[in-house]
């Protein structure tokens, strides 16, 4: 994965909470086999007319809102399925970050596994964060993954947590798969003293 | 830590499974005991193997399974389970496929044992308790009902568990969720997770294991753990445990993966340590009172949104937060349901018995026994889907099938079905359904459908009168 180290980006808000992964990428989307082509599916339920035809009101089909790339959801975002179809599609459709409250668990793991960086800011600026980009479509934040900060059109820099082991992997671009097997030794250790009970391959 | 520190279930498989503990700066290494995979998750984690040229760490640790886009259709004339949609059929095949080339056992469309995958790992015997499970699916969090540690995980972590048996993980907090008093007749697991839900909210358990206790969780049979445990997720809870007592040992006895003999006895003492110990500390308690639950039903959009069958649809103006009265608000439009109203009465076309939460022989003799002698109402479909091929065959044993045909029910076969409304079964737009299901999400079962969540009780009781109904009614 290509480092991320730091953004600016347009930013839209879609504030409503609970969010549901279900929303995101409707489970009939999922009978695909790999991650290309999910863009065009995100949140397709809001997004279409039965027809096909995009919703003029849906603020992601907005002339204005095209291009952006920081979503502004309300609270606990990518709540239900654990599809990492969800962060493939927002990706697909464009987002590098989605801010909100709080995110769903495993949405978030799935989110950093792609670094689609999930950032948790306190409610008065979650709400200003809205205001300005109802306000002014052309509001852009700065998002700087080295500092953990979000720096708003007003300069204001407001500080995110995140899992620093994450952080590290996507600044420094290092593979979380290839850091597990690296650490094979101390997997074959643990197998040895720890005999598993299940076999599922027969005999 | 000493070794007298008193411990919670959860600590205590949490610290048996640590290759590498957890530091300032790196998540725990966690070994995983048995993964379980399912067509719909799994197609891009074998492709990355396969383009890192890596092997499956431990096949006789995974087993696959096929539900998600699989038809329930009944079988055809030649005994064949018939896949109409091609890229559904496709993503079969790649299952077969990755599933040979690895070496990983799957329970084939069609073959005995297959089933939704929360109801066959119990159903085998592979969900013991002390494990640890994962499943690229958030329902996986059933399997904590034998007192394992079991949760979903993302496609690149099942990757990751193909690749090398264990997964980066940070270690959660813990929450008691305490169900004292016993349940009433006509009142099930069904209603006290809903009603727990309903309580905390859909967000509530987030970054939390729960572990659900007290009299009337002592009190349920397994199925009705798994159905509890099952919803976790629902909360926001990635795992749900309970502890493992005579009542989960006896569930697992005799089924093909348990310990056998002097393994079984010794199996056996383990799992009697792992209980939590008196004195252990939770982040944080929720208590419900089961002698006060009645009857659960959901009115909105997400499972939180659940209230008493005999309460009314609550009013978006009467919230203070604003958030909150803008999903209430859109919710309702959703639903087409005023503030106000009683959801009892309410005309629904679909009944929908089935998916990981409900879908075990309990949860059709309970509602083959409500059913019987009764039909269902006109202008109501209802599909009776076990969970499995082995809950079939042993439904059909008892002559449960017949009880649900004679009673106009469809009886199919197995898989998640219109739970997920990705393999032919669904709702049209504007349908009302009462499901046995997890999740009420818009278009959840079909794009425009409309889901009430409640027991298999209540969903007879609107099957045979075409309206959402009391169960006590009926059972009275």
């Amino acid at each position: 994965m290509e480092p991320i180290r730091t953004f600016n980006g347009r930013i839209v808000a879609l504030p409503i909470n609970d969010i549901d992964t279900d929303q995101i990428i409707p489970a009939r989307f999922l009978k695909v086999t790999d991650k290309a082509g999910l863009g065009a599916a995100c949140f397709s339920d809001w997004r279409y007319e039965a027809d096909g035809s995009p919703k003029a009101d849906f603020v992601l089909n907005k002339a204005d809102y095209q291009g952006a790339e920081v979503l502004i959801g309300g609270h606990n975002f990518g709540c239900g399925s654990s599809r990492e179809h969800a962060p493939w599609a927002l990706m697909g459709a464009g987002f590098k970050a989605v801010i909100s409250t709080y995110f769903a668990d495993i949405f978030r793991n799935n989110a950093l596994k792609n670094g689609l960086l999930p950032i948790v800011v306190d409610e008065e600026t979650h709400k200003q964060l809205i205001s300005l980009a109802q306000e002014d479509p052309s509001s852009s934040v700065t998002v700087d993954l080295e500092t953990q900060t979000v720096t708003l059109p007003d300069g204001r820099g407001v500080p995110f947590p995140i899992d620093s082991f994450a952080r590290h992997c996507l600044i420094n671009g290092v593979d979380q798969l290839g850091f597990v097997l690296a650490q094979d030794d101390h997997i074959t250790a643990f197998e040895s003293s720890h005999p598993g009970r299940v076999q599922t391959v027969p005999g | 830590m000493t070794a007298s520190t008193p411990r919670t279930l959860f600590e205590k498989v949490w610290e048996n499974h640590l290759v590498q503990p957890e530091t300032q700066d790196k998540p725990a290494i966690l070994y995983i005991d048995l993964h379980l995979v399912h067509e719909v998750t799994s197609p891009q984690a074998f492709t990355m193997l396969r383009e890192r040229g890596l092997k499956v760490r431990r096949p006789d640790r995974t087993i696959a399974t096929m539900d998600h886009s699989t038809p329930t259709t009944p079988r055809n004339t030649a005994g064949i389970i018939p896949v109409i949609d091609t890229m559904a059929a496709a993503q079969l095949d790649i299952m077969r496929k990755n599933c040979a080339e690895f070496g990983i056992p799957l329970y084939d469309l069609g073959t005995e044992n297959q089933g939704i995958v929360h109801v066959i790992g119990p159903e085998q015997g592979l969900t013991q308790p002390g494990m640890t499970i994962v499943c690229g699916d958030s329902h996986t969090s059933t399997h904590g009902a034998f007192g394992a540690l079991a949760f979903g995980i993302g496609t690149s972590e099942v990757g990751h568990v193909l690749a090398s048996q264990c997964l980066l993980q940070n270690r959660p907090k813990t929450m008691a969720v305490r169900v004292n008093g016993r349940l009433s007749a006509g009142v099930t697991a069904k209603d006290i997770i809903l009603a727990v839900i309903a309580k905390i909210g859909i967000g509530g358990g987030t970054g939390y294991v729960f572990e659900y206790m007290g009299e009337a969780i002592r009190e349920l049979s397994m199925e009705g753990r798994m159905t509890i445990c099952n919803m976790s997720i629902e909360g926001g809870a990635r795992a749900g445990m309970v502890a493992p007592d005579d009542t989960t040992f006896d569930y697992i006895a005799g089924r093909p993966h348990a310990p056998k003999g002097a393994d079984w006895e010794k199996a056996v003492a383990g799992w009697r340590a792992l209980p939590t110990d008196d004195g252990a500390v939770f982040d944080n308690e929720v208590i419900l009172n089961a002698d006060e639950l009645v009857p659960m039903i959901t009115y909105g959009t997400n499972p939180g949104m659940g209230m008493s069958i005999t309460s009314a649809v609550p009013d978006p103006d009467k919230l203070s937060d604003v958030s909150q009265k803008i999903a209430l608000d859109k919710a309702l439009r959703y639903m087409d349901l005023q503030p106000g109203q009683s959801l009892l009465g309410k005309a629904i076309d679909v009944v929908f018995l089935g998916s990981c939460t409900n879908s075990r022989i309990s949860d059709l003799r309970e509602a083959a026994a409500l059913i019987k002698g009764r039909k269902v109402a006109d202008s109501v479909r209802m599909m009776v889907v076990p969970g499995s091929q082995q809950v079939k065959a042993q439904a059909e044993a008892e002559g449960l099938h017949e009880i649900f045909r004679a009673a106009g029910a469809e009886w199919r076969e197995a898989g998640c079905s219109m739970c997920i409304a990705m393999n032919g079964d669904q709702l049209q737009p504007g349908q009302y359904a009462v499901s046995t299901s997890n999740r009420n999400f818009e278009g959840r079962q079909g794009k425009g459908g409309r889901t009430f969540l409640a027991s298999p009780l209540t969903a007879v009781a609107a099957a045979v009168t075409g309206v959402v109904t009391d169960p006590r009614e009926l059972s009275n």
